[in-house]
This record gives C-alpha cells, sequence and structure tokens, in this order.
C-alpha cells in the first residue's frame, strides 16, 4: 500500500512540474524576449505584469476551433501533438531533482531519455507530414534531417558523461559528479546544449518552423488546443532539456548552502533562460548551414571529447 | 569576404559573444515602451493633434475656410452693426454663428492655423477624439473651443536663434524722425492698390534700402491694415477703396501717433518694419507685441496693433474684438476707401 502510495505522489509531483514549469519557462520568455528588444512584454493578463498571460493563451486556445484540414491524414494528424509532447512527460519521470527525488531511477536512465527524445521530434514529422500540406510537409522533412544530423552528437557528448561516471543511471551520474568535471566535459556540455537545441527546433535552429519562409512548418495546419499542445512541447522540451545538461554536466542537485532540489532548479532556470537569450541574439541558420555546423562541427568536438575522457579516465585508473 | 571575416571577428565566437553582449544589455535597460493608456504621451508642443478655435478671436475673415486644401472648415456668420461711441458711424461686426472643422477630411496641414491673422486658431496636442462614426467627426466651434485648454505654451527659442522681429525692432536704437513722419504720411495713401499683408511684411527687409522705396510700402502696408479691418483680406481691395475719409483722419492722427484712435496703431504695426521716424512709437507697440507673440508670430502683430491704442478709444472686453470691429466699421465704409489711393497720390 504505502508503495503504491509513494508512486502515485511521485507520479502526481511529476505531472505538477511537467504542467507548471513549461508555463514559468514560457512565461520567462514572454518578458525576457519583451525586455532583450526593449519592450515590457505581457502587462495586462493577471493585473501584475502579465503573469497569467499564459493561462488566458491557453483559455483562448481552448475556445478556438480544432479544424482539420480536408486533405490531413485524419488520425495520424490528431495524435501528432500528443507524440510531440509525450516524451517529455516521460523523460521527466527518470530526471532526479534531488538525492532520492525521482520518479524512477532507470538502470539505463541516460539512454532511454535520448531515446524518448527522439520520439519528441517524430510528432513533428507526423504532422508535417499529415497536414496535406506542402509547407508541412517541408517542415517536416527539416525536422526529420535535424533529427538525424543532430542526434549523433547528442548522444555522443552524452556518452562521453556515461563513460566519465561509468554509469547509465541518471542519479548515479549527479552522484559520481566533481566539480573539476566542469572543464573536463566542457565540449561535451557544449556539444550536447547546442545539439539540444537543434533537436527541440529553437531559434537559431528552427528551420523546420522558419514563419518567414514555411509559415509554421509542420504546426501550419494546427489550431487550437492541439496548436497549444506543440506549444506546451516546445516549453516543455526546454525544460527536459535544461534539467538533462544540468544532470548529465552541471551536478545536478550538487552545490554549497541550499538544499539539493533548489540547486536542480536553480540551474535548470539558468540553462533555460541561455535558451531564451540565444534565441533572441541570433539569427535562423540556413538548412545547409545548419547541416554544417552539425557534422563538420559538433560530430567531430563530441569525437573529441570522447577521446579526452577515454584518455583522462585511463590516466586517473 | 575572409578578410572581412577576420577583420570583424578576429577570436572566434567574438561576434557570437557580442550579440548575446548586446541583447543582455538592452534586457538590464530601461525599456522605451510607453503605456498609453495608462501614462499619457509627453507629446512636444507644436503636436499636431487637433486644432483649438478661440471663439472671440475670430472676426470671420473666412481665411481659414478659403486656404484649407480640403474644403473641411464650415462657417457661417451674420452681420451685427454696433452703436457708434461719442457720435461717430455705428460699426458693423461679424458674429460667428457656426465655426466646423470635418476631421475626417482634414489632413493636418496647418494651414488654417498658420493663415489665420487672428490668432483664433491653435494647435493642441489633444489626439483623443476617435469616434465609432465618420460622421461624427466633423466638430462645430464649442468642441473646438473646448480644446483651447489644451494648447500648451510656445516652446522656447533655441539658444542663439534670432530673436523675434517684435523684439529685434524694439531693441533696436531709436533714430529722430520727426521730419520722415510727413513723408510717411503720402505713403499711407498710397498703399491701397497695394495687397495687403504680405506686402507689408515683405517691406522690413527693403527698409535698410533706399527710404523712398519704404515709404511706398510702408504706405501699403498702412492702407492694408486700415482695408483688413472689415474681416476679409481680399474684399477690402475689390469692393472699397481706400475711404479719402480714412486718408484724412488719419494725417492727422498720425502726428498724434500713440494718442490717435484707430490709425495710430497701425502706424505702430509698420514701426516694427524700419521705419526710421515713428520709432519711438514702434518701440512701445513693438514691446506689446512681443508680449503676445505666443501664437504664430509673422502675423499676429498686425491684428494686436490696433489693440495698444483702441484700448482707449474701445471698450475693455476683449481687445482684439474690439480692434477688429473698429475696422470692420471701416470696411464698411468703402466706398470711401477707393477714393484714398486718389488722394494719396494726388498728396504725393
Ligand atoms: S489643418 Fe489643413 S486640412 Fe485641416 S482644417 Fe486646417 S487647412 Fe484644412
Ligand atoms: S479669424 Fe482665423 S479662424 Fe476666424 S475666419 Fe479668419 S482665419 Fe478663420
Amino acid at each position: 500500500m504505502a508503495e503504491v502510495l509513494d508512486l502515485v505522489l511521485r507520479l502526481v509531483l511529476i505531472l505538477a512540474v511537467f504542467l507548471v514549469l513549461p508555463l514559468i519557462v514560457g512565461q520567462t520568455e514572454h518578458k525576457v524576449m519583451a525586455h532583450m528588444q526593449s519592450r515590457l512584454g505581457p502587462m495586462y493578463a493577471g493585473g501584475f505584469h502579465g503573469w497569467a498571460q499564459l493561462i488566458a493563451d491557453g483559455v483562448k486556445f481552448m475556445q478556438k476551433e480544432d479544424v482539420v484540414p480536408a486533405a490531413a491524414d485524419r488520425r495520424i494528424f490528431s495524435i501528432a501533438p500528443a507524440v510531440a509532447l509525450v516524451p517529455y512527460l516521460v523523460v521527466l519521470a527518470v530526471i532526479p531533482i534531488g538525492p532520492g527525488l525521482v520518479g524512477t531511477d532507470l538502470n539505463v536512465g541516460l539512454f532511454f531519455v535520448l531515446a524518448v527524445m527522439g520520439v519528441g521530434v517524430l510528432g513533428s514529422i507526423m504532422a508535417g507530414w499529415s497536414s496535406g500540406n506542402k509547407f508541412s510537409v517541408l517542415g517536416g522533412m527539416r525536422s526529420a534531417a535535424q533529427l538525424v544530423s543532430y542526434e549523433l552528437p547528442l548522444v555522443l557528448a552524452a556518452s562521453s558523461v556515461a563513460m566519465a561516471a561509468g554509469t547509465l543511471s541518471l542519479p548515479g551520474i549527479v552522484e559520481a559528479w566533481e566539480w573539476w568535471w566542469l572543464p573536463w566535459q566542457a565540449i561535451g556540455l557544449a556539444v550536447f546544449f547546442i545539439a539540444g537545441l537543434a533537436e527541440l527546433r529553437r531559434p537559431p535552429f528552427d528551420m523546420p518552423i522558419a514563419e518567414s519562409e514555411i509559415i509554421m512548418g509542420p504546426m501550419t495546419e494546427y489550431t487550437g488546443i492541439r496548436f497549444a499542445l506543440f506549444l506546451l512541447a516546445e516549453y516543455a522540451g526546454i525544460v527536459v532539456l535544461s534539467a538533462l545538461t544540468t544532470v548529465l554536466f552541471l551536478g545536478g542537485w550538487q552545490g554549497p548552502l541550499l538544499p539539493g532540489p533548489v540547486w536542480t532548479l536553480i540551474k535548470v532556470f539558468a540553462l533555460a533562460f541561455v535558451v531564451i537569450w540565444v534565441r533572441v541574439s541570433y539569427p535562423r541558420l540556413r538548412e545547409d548551414q545548419l547541416q554544417k555546423l552539425a557534422w563538420l562541427g559538433l560530430v567531430p568536438l563530441a569525437l573529441l571529447q570522447l577521446a579526452i575522457t577515454g584518455v583522462v579516465k585511463v590516466a586517473l585508473a | 569576404m575572409c578578410d572581412m571575416m577576420r577583420n570583424v571577428a578576429r577570436i572566434p565566437g567574438e561576434g557570437l559573444a557580442k550579440g548575446l553582449a548586446v541583447t543582455l544589455r538592452h534586457m538590464v535597460n530601461k525599456s522605451v515602451t510607453q503605456q498609453y493608456p495608462e501614462v499619457q504621451p509627453e507629446l512636444p508642443p507644436r503636436s499636431r493633434g487637433v486644432i483649438a478655435l478661440v471663439e472671440e478671436n475670430c472676426t470671420v475673415c473666412m481665411l481659414c475656410a478659403r486656404e484649407c486644401p480640403d474644403w473641411c472648415i464650415y462657417i457661417d456668420s451674420h452681420k451685427e452693426t454696433l452703436p457708434a461711441p461719442e457720435g461717430g458711424r455705428p460699426r458693423a461686426r461679424n458674429v460667428l454663428d457656426r465655426f466646423a472643422i470635418d476631421f475626417s477630411l482634414c489632413m493636418y496641414c496647418g494651414i488654417c492655423i498658420e493663415v489665420c491673422p487672428f490668432d483664433a486658431l491653435f494647435w493642441s496636442p489633444e489626439f483623443e477624439y476617435a469616434e465609432h462614426d465618420i460622421l461624427d467627426l466633423l466638430h462645430e466651434k464649442e468642441r473646438l473651443g473646448s480644446w483651447v485648454e489644451t494648447v500648451p505654451p510656445p516652446p522656447a527659442h533655441e539658444v542663439g536663434a534670432e530673436p523675434p522681429k517684435e523684439i529685434a525692432a524694439a531693441e533696436r536704437p531709436a533714430r529722430p524722425s520727426t521730419g520722415k513722419t510727413a513723408e510717411a504720411r503720402p505713403r499711407r495713401t498710397e498703399p491701397a492698390d497695394r495687397t495687403p499683408g504680405p506686402a507689408a511684411e515683405s517691406a522690413p527687409p527693403r527698409e535698410a534700402g533706399a527710404a523712398g522705396e519704404e515709404r511706398p510700402r510702408r504706405m501699403a502696408a498702412r492702407d492694408v491694415r486700415a482695408i483688413r479691418p472689415p474681416g476679409a483680406l481680399p474684399k477690402k481691395p475689390e469692393p472699397e477703396g481706400a475711404p479719402p475719409e480714412e486718408a484724412e483722419p488719419r494725417k492727422p492722427e498720425a502726428p498724434e501717433s500713440g494718442t490717435g484712435g484707430e490709425e495710430p496703431p497701425k502706424s505702430a504695426a509698420r514701426p516694427e518694419r524700419p521705419g526710421p521716424e515713428e520709432r519711438p512709437r514702434r518701440m512701445t507697440s513693438a514691446n506689446i507685441r512681443a508680449i503676445r507673440p505666443p501664437g504664430a508670430l509673422p502675423k499676429k502683430p498686425e491684428p494686436k496693433e490696433p489693440e495698444p491704442e483702441e484700448p482707449e478709444s474701445a471698450e475693455p472686453e476683449s481687445r482684439r474684438p474690439e480692434a477688429q470691429r473698429p475696422e470692420n466699421g471701416r470696411g464698411d465704409e468703402p466706398p470711401e476707401r477707393p477714393g484714398s489711393p486718389d488722394s494719396g497720390d494726388s498728396t504725393s
């Protein structure tokens, strides 16, 4: 009985985190992006500096008509948003927030996370293909190309950490983490974070969405609540990427003075801020630049990181 | 291209870091958003928001309505005859019945405000008068008048800018001009032929040159002013010549200058421009004008001129209207004016 209760409690907590954190990140994006552009951003909804803007957006989205194009593949079209969103919820279940504070401690947590995150991209490919819209198909194709290119450096950088820690379990990695891993895994950190950004199709890697040329890419035909789910998936993706980077490269809950979960949250939000910051600062990469960056930049760097990790590991042993 | 790239970013990633620095700096700095409905924008004094009408100043000269490129100013008026003070003639004045501007047509060119010789129209920065129906944008004089209080004081002159004409004229050293006053009289008669306001304005620059040239212009200016009183400028020359009677009264008055009735003011106005003879008078008049300047600089002085002198004869009510009234009286006399030029010629 106690075990069941424990499980239910964990699931409820994860769901709450899953619903709240993306909203906070989304709101932060609104405000930070606005101020970086010398604007104020939302100021009305909720009364105090528009804190309820995203809730208002959600209510609005729910009231809108849910349109399915005549040429669309109805079933695929309908489940695509869920395919995009659910993987991030699942990933959250295995990310440790504090010592012992984790949905489930999987032995192969790292590979589970990477595999499931890859599924998230499938949602956008499905959406693009099933919309019956040339812009959507283009966006879906670009998503697929991006997935293929950036999954490799992502996995290589993550495996470097796994090598260093000698385990695939996420809590295990955090426990093995030492501060000097920061310089040691610095290249891996950069590669992982950049590849993760691309995986999320966040600017400057938002070629699949590129609203100035292919409207909204795979999301072009979506309306109402389904579109909101895509947006939620994007913000949940930011949370997951930040949390994963925190756990793998920044020592998770490790830190002086403050309790572990607070440190985790601080690091997650700092990384989320960087995600937003990068989005505001840089223009979109062209498709060929995107591929070039992955194959000529990130993959060699990730391999270099793997070599460094291996050499240091052997030297230490 | 490669050279360019190297120059711009010598350290790899320098450009990227700069980009991040720019956005971070903007985030820390105060944003430029104006929260309009809560916080009223601070508009510069010359903002073209809406046109305010000072009804008392309007003489129904119709200049604004005529000059408006869109013809969106509607004016109705009727004439009223005032019993003459001290046994003089009864005077007619125009009374404004309707003054409306159709802001759905107005293109905010400001011509009406520039052209109004009596400081009756002003720009106000007030801009919140949107309507749901375009037909409701036709605003009558009551609404136009309600905007007067939103008219800001004119901005101060820039440092080192030329002082207003009136002040410049007032600060010039006065020359003794007793003999010249006599000459001036003939001038007055001549001007009738010449066109009104503009000629007078143009005259000042010429002053420095030949006195003879100036005189005719001055004359013209005086006449013009005499002509103006009736109300609309153009009308004066056409129907009415300068009345011989006027010329006569002027001569006596001119010597008196300050003390005289309506005519002296005219002379006072001229003095600002270069007339050597009348300068002392001018000085006084100039100062008065200098005080007024708030509205439109060039045109105002002329209408105002009559004021200082008139107050003696006229009622204390509103200076401007009074000044106009006497003028109107003259205007009514039109037949006499045509004679004036002749008389002027004869005198000259
Ligand atoms: S601003 Fe121009 S368009 Fe508008 S009423 Fe005056 S003259 Fe006419
Ligand atoms: S006095 Fe001014 S506002 Fe009145 S009719 Fe003449 S130009 Fe128009």
